[in-house]
């Protein structure tokens, strides 16, 4: 085991094991950072910058930073909560997310943080860009409407070789995750069923399947996304 | 002192925003010593026939008489409330935003898999029919709106703490189930 280390968020006195990232070193003192591109278990990103906590001054995503001893966080002061707020409003406007028509909600990390922040309407004018919906393999659909880039599928869905089923096309505004159409054919229903279960959002679902919980039944349908790690 | 007055307006909504407002229940019974209805598909009054303190918008804009019937609220309401999906962000009818609106009326009116009688192809063009926008406009792109109610429909209970609110002057009591998104 390696060295347990000291730390504070917000001042509240923390331990943690040396070198863990701070996210999960706050999730294991039961204080919950918000995440979206990160995922446990695999290597962060720091991509989607909703962890964004402040270090000596510095703003730093917390899924890429290490703690280190005596280290001092700022995670939820309101100038930052506010960033927070911000970028979860960016992302709504920067692509087409219709809550009332799509699969995954009640269940999506992205709405979940609307929730939190109780975001009543995006500061930033709306995009309306128009995205295609990929329907073309048996198992998946990919809607690029929802798809905020969190890369996790790319990271996460491989085949017994070790290739990704999913990859990034295109750069810039013309950024977009696409499904091998070759590999999405042979997809098996456990991974299409994972792929599905890593998106955060509703980008990539399993055909024939949504709606399945009830309204009130859903995921943060009762209680804000963090609170499995409060203590 | 005379009761605080609403009005309300169904835009390019489904009029679902107005059955969740008539969800309250029996505080129905409540709502209408707090408060009188001005015009509004409640009581069917069709002009405003006095200053409104409070307008409650369903629906976005997507053609020109949403936009008129929205600008008249803008002019007669001191506080203008976006409920709803549509209201917010423009909802389902903002699924045709970004397809350009020949497309759309192509496929309502000629193309489309369940068109059959219109052999000659006729799409709607009398005068007297509102111009559809180029896209589904969010109320708050047109006039100024005051507050946001989001869901679809916002929950009675939303509605309820909301009206509330404006009217007695009172904090909103805003448990973390009644704001939704659908």
């Amino acid at each position: 085991m390696s060295d347990l280390i000291k730390f504070k968020i917000d001042g509240v006195e923390c331990m943690a094991e040396s070198g863990k990232y701070i996210v999960e070193a706050a999730a294991d003192n039961g204080i919950f950072i918000p995440t979206l591109c990160n995922m446990k278990g695999v290597k962060p990103k720091g991509a989607c910058r909703i962890c964004t906590v402040r270090i000596n001054g510095r703003l730093m995503t917390s899924c890429t930073t290490p703690v280190t001893d005596g280290m001092e966080i700022e995670s939820h002061s309101e100038d930052i909560q506010e960033l927070r707020k911000s970028i979860v409003e960016l992302l709504f406007v920067s692509g087409n997310h219709f809550c009332p028509a799509c699969e995954k909600s009640g269940n999506c990390e992205l709405q979940a943080l609307g929730y939190l922040y109780q975001m009543m309407v995006p500061r930033f004018p709306y995009e309306f860009p128009l995205k295609p919906v990929d329907a073309k393999s048996a198992k998946i659909i990919k809607d690029q409407n929802r798809c905020i880039f969190c890369k996790r599928c790319i990271k996460t869905i491989k085949d017994e070789e070790g290739r990704s089923y999913f990859a990034f096309r295109n750069r810039g505004h013309k950024l977009e995750v696409v499904l091998d159409e070759e590999m999405g054919n042979k997809i098996d229903d456990a991974t299409a069923q994972l792929a599905m279960e890593n998106c955060p959002v509703g980008s990539i679902l399993v055909k024939e399947k949504g709606f399945t919980v009830p309204i009130g039944k859903r995921k943060y349908d009762k209680a804000p996304i963090g609170s499995e790690i409060k203590l | 002192m005379s009761k605080p007055v609403i009005a309300t307006t169904s835009l390019a909504g489904c009029f679902g925003c107005h059955m969740s407002l008539l969800d309250i229940d029996e505080r129905i019974l409540k709502l209408i010593e707090l408060v009188e209805f001005n015009k509004s598909p409640v009581d069917d009054i069709k002009t405003f026939t006095k200053a409104v303190d409070i307008g409650l918008i369903e629906g976005g804009c997507c053609n020109s008489e949403n936009v008129e019937v929205l600008k008249s609220f803008r002019k007669n309401c001191k506080i203008l409330v976006s409920v709803g999906e549509c209201a917010i962000m423009g909802g389902l009818p903002a699924l045709r935003n970004g397809i350009p609106i020949e497309e759309c009326l192509h496929e309502a009116y000629v193309g489309g898999p369940t068109v059959q009688l219109n052999k000659d192809g006729i799409m709607p063009n009398d005068d007297e029919l509102p111009m559809l926008l180029d896209r589904v406009y969010p109320c708050h792109e047109i006039v100024k709106i005051d507050y946001y109610l989001p869901g679809c429909p916002p929950s009675a209970d939303l509605i309820w703490e909301a009206v509330v609110a404006l009217v007695t002057g009172d904090p909103m009591k805003l448990p973390y189930e009644v704001v939704k998104f659908d």
